[in-house]
């Protein structure tokens, strides 16, 4: 099933130009790599699926992302949000909590159910593989937990609101290998139920874990296919040395 | 249900956001309408240039010479005594000043701007006043010395705040280039860190020489409220806000009087709104 | 080279005794209120009505008076103050009315106090009618204190890291929402701070009550917000030039009182704000 279909995407910031023409397909629990360097527009695409790029006064974008054959813009913006959750590049927990970071995006919707919350952060935390970790110190602040977990406690925060598509934007770029597998291992598992769209800086991490990846340069989709393709045998020169290493 | 008190909330917010427009507007209103009434009587080339102000004699003269003189004479002396005093603070402060002595500095110059003006007043009373009068051998010590005095120390804050933070914005990169050119610490603030900054210190002047202006309490408290023509800076004199203060609570509502009072204020809040918008121009130009 | 150096040490000493000019005094004027003021300072003084004229007695109806005008005029200018810092702050964007909005701010934060005596006088005095009240009095230092108010409170919602917004709207949570849950407990210790220094500034001006509330003489508390109220610094204005022959020890006492208040609530703001600076998690 098409999850996301993207047409002739053109985005600009003031008078510049961050994505130009970009017609792509997610498909639904696929998990879809965006690679590219820095500047690439690639993170601007991200932030165009869940509407985040309108928060920028200078926005503007011609073109239509349909999520399920409905265009996004069409959507009240707070559904879409808590369809399309996201998880940022940096640990960003909010001021509160361990266990109000995790219900938060449910109170907001208007769940005041003492037990319901208590059961649906649980649920939250144990797909993100930290409930075991925190589970005796719920009420401690949220900015006590080390990166790794801090990261891993965005994703639960993310799955709470019950999600259909999570957004990663570099999830791993400020942690340690240890900390990167398992937040990697979390994302695979997560496919089964999620769609995920996957940001990353780190080339290796691209190959590891996604099923397409694409090659984003200058604002231009430049490849879309078969992640094994990409790596292996792709179409275009620039992919082949941005995958080698020769630029980034 | 929630939507319909968010929109409501949202409409306060924008309501409010616009108060101080709002309120700026109502103010100059309020000044106009009671103010103007006064040019029925008297012609406002006479009122502004009149040479006397006898409110309450009949028939009243209603001209405010002697009290712009009164205000403009203050307000020099002030001037003079605080630009070059707070501006050589500020630079003190952001240049020279170890980090400790900083902050205490700074607390002692936030400490000055809360002070209250009649307690100023009041300590100016106590001491300025018969210090000048003993060290000029005066009548009283009761003049627009004693009030430039004080008020180029109320001054101060605005001006050392402001020009400290015109100075703290200049790019480090020209201080650090030219104490690479071999330039000495000095010469580096005297020739790079003051011109880059000049449009803040000009507008940190402005705003102290506002302030100046505007101030009544302790200048009505230490000036000796003459409304003459001074003809020297060591005689009492009247300003144009001691004026408003002091005879306001005999004005009669309605009176003649009474709207060249606030005919006076008309002027103030147009002196003061030139003011602030030419240092706000300045400021905006700094960035 | 040497020569320059010369120079230098010249300049770094005017420098230095321009500092010295402002600092000095400012350490002695505290010190001679305390050193003259606090003699003065009993339980009488602090809780009586002046006397005889307020050649004695003491100063409560004016402490009172102050505090109704205080809180009268957060009242007002809190409320309306917040709301509109957080226009600035979270809606406002970057046009000609955000830009006149601001101009409008530096202008009532620029406007002679006296002036806003009149305005009080002829707004609130004269055309609603409200007469010499505490009301009327109330309004005008809410007008007053409100460009402190929404400088402070900007910043302080402003300080919140954007990051903080993008997450809980990420997570579906609404403009407002966002505000209500995130920004805004975020911003309290600097809201606060800023409140506090309003107080402040209410407490110690003066001619903005000179036609609106204050009292000469009223040796009785005010009965509601359409009484007339003595106020602490005007008081300290009146016995100072009004009344011949007021023992000193009651002017510095006065002065005493209103001074400490005043530096109470700029300290208590200055608490808060470094507290709130090492305490911050971002």
């Amino acid at each position: 099933m098409v999850k996301f279909e993207i047409h002739d995407l053109n985005i600009w910031f003031a008078s510049t130009q961050a994505l130009k023409q970009v017609n792509l397909e997610i498909q639904a629990n696929e998990i879809l790599s965006v690679i590219g360097p820095s500047n690439s527009g690639k993170t601007t695409f991200l932030r165009t699926l869940n509407r985040l790029n309108d928060l920028n006064a200078r926005f503007r974008m011609t073109g239509a992302v349909e999520l399920e054959r409905q265009d996004i813009r069409g959507i009240n913006i707070e559904d879409l949000r808590r369809r399309i959750g996201m998880v940022f590049a940096l640990p960003l927990p909010l001021p509160l909590s361990i266990f109000e970071n995790v219900a938060y995006g449910i109170r907001v919707y208007g769940e005041k159910r003492k037990k319901v919350l208590g059961h649906k952060v649980e649920e939250a935390l144990q797909q993100a593989y930290l409930w075991e970790e925190v589970k005796d110190r719920l009420d401690e602040s949220a900015f006590k937990l080390s990166g790794g977990q801090q990261q891993r406690l965005c994703i639960a925060r993310t799955l709470a609101v019950g999600p259909e598509v999570i957004l990663f934007d570099e999830p791993c770029s400020g942690l340690d290998p240890i900390s990167t597998a398992k937040v990697e291992d979390a994302m695979i598992k997560l496919k089964e139920k999620y769609t995920i769209v996957l940001v990353t800086n780190n080339v290796k991490q691209a190959a590891r874990v996604g099923d397409r990846t694409a090659f984003f340069l200058s604002g231009e989709l430049i490849e879309l296919d078969k992640t094994e393709k990409i790596f292996t045998a792709p179409c275009d020169k620039r992919t082949d040395g941005y995958v080698r290493g020769e630029f980034g | 249900m929630r939507k319909l008190k968010e929109f409501i909330i949202e409409k306060l917010i924008l309501i409010c956001g616009l108060a101080s427009i709002f309120f700026v507007v109502l103010i100059f209103l309020f000044l106009l309408k009671e103010g103007l009434a006064v040019f029925k009587t008297v012609g406002p080339f006479k009122f502004l240039f009149g040479k006397s102000w006898y409110p309450i004699s009949e028939p009243a003269q209603l001209g405010i010479l002697p009290l712009i003189f009164g205000s403009l004479l203050v307000t020099l002396g002030a001037a003079i005594i605080s630009i070059p005093v707070g501006v050589g603070c500020a630079v003190y402060i952001a240049e020279i000043a170890p980090a400790k002595i900083k902050e205490i500095l700074k607390a002692g110059i936030e400490l000055l701007a809360a002070i209250p003006s009649v307690v100023l007043g009041f300590v100016g009373m106590i001491t300025l006043v018969p210090l000048v009068k003993s060290v000029f051998h005066l009548p009283t010590g009761l003049t627009a010395l004693s009030g430039s005095i004080m008020l180029a120390f109320m001054a101060m804050p605005t001006i050392v705040s402001v020009a400290e933070d015109a100075l703290y914005s200049v790019p480090k990169t020209y201080k650090e280039g030219a104490l690479a050119l071999g330039a000495t610490h000095w010469q580096t603030i005297w020739r790079v860190m003051l011109p880059a900054s000049s449009s803040g210190i000009l507008a940190a002047v402005m705003l102290g020489i506002g302030r100046v202006i505007g101030e009544t309490m302790a200048v009505m408290m230490i000036t000796g409220n003459a409304a003459v023509m001074p003809n020297s800076i060591l005689v009492p004199v009247r300003t144009l806000t001691a004026t408003i203060a002091a005879e306001m609570g005999e004005a009669v509502v309605g009176s003649e009087h009474y709207f060249a009072l606030f005919a006076i204020g008309i002027v103030l809040f147009i002196i003061s709104f030139a003011i602030n918008v030419t240092a706000d121009l300045f400021l905006h130009k700094r960035q | 080279m040497r020569n320059s150096h010369r120079t230098q040490n010249i300049a770094f000493f005017f420098l230095l005794l321009a500092t010295l000019l402002i600092i000095i005094p400012v350490g002695l004027i505290v010190v001679v209120i305390i050193q003259k003021g606090l003699p003065a300072i009993n339980w009488q003084f602090v809780s009586d009505i002046p006397r005889q004229g307020m050649r004695t007695g003491g100063i409560f109806p004016a402490i009172v008076g102050t505090f109704y005008l205080v809180s009268g005029a957060i009242l007002f200018a809190l409320p309306i103050g917040l709301l509109a810092a957080i226009y600035l702050s979270e809606y406002a964007k970057e046009n000609l009315l955000t830009r006149i909005i601001k101009l409008a701010i530096v202008n009532l934060a620029g406007v002679p106090s006296v002036v806003y005596g009149l305005f009080g006088l002829a707004l609130f005095v004269v055309f609603l009618k409200f007469g010499a009240s505490i009301l009327a009095g109330s309004l005008t230092l809410g007008i007053m204190i409100l460009p402190v108010i929404i400088t402070t409170s900007r910043e302080a919602l402003e300080s919140v890291p954007q990051s903080f917004r993008e997450v809980s709207l990420s997570l579906g949570a609404s403009k407002w929402q966002t505000i209500r849950h995130i920004v805004l407990p975020n911003a309290i210790p600097g809201i606060l701070t800023g409140t506090i220094l309003g107080l402040g500034r209410a407490a110690g001006e003066t001619a903005p009550i000179l036609f609106t509330v204050a009292a000469f003489y009223l040796p009785r508390l005010p009965k509601s917000i359409f009484d007339q109220a003595m106020a602490l610094p005007y008081h300290l204005y009146v016995i100072s030039t009004q009344v011949p022959n007021v023992d000193e020890k009651i002017r510095y006492g006065t002065a005493f009182v209103l001074l400490t208040l005043v530096l109470f609530m700029n300290l208590v703001a200055i608490i808060i704000r470094t507290k709130f600076r090492k305490k911050k998690k971002w």
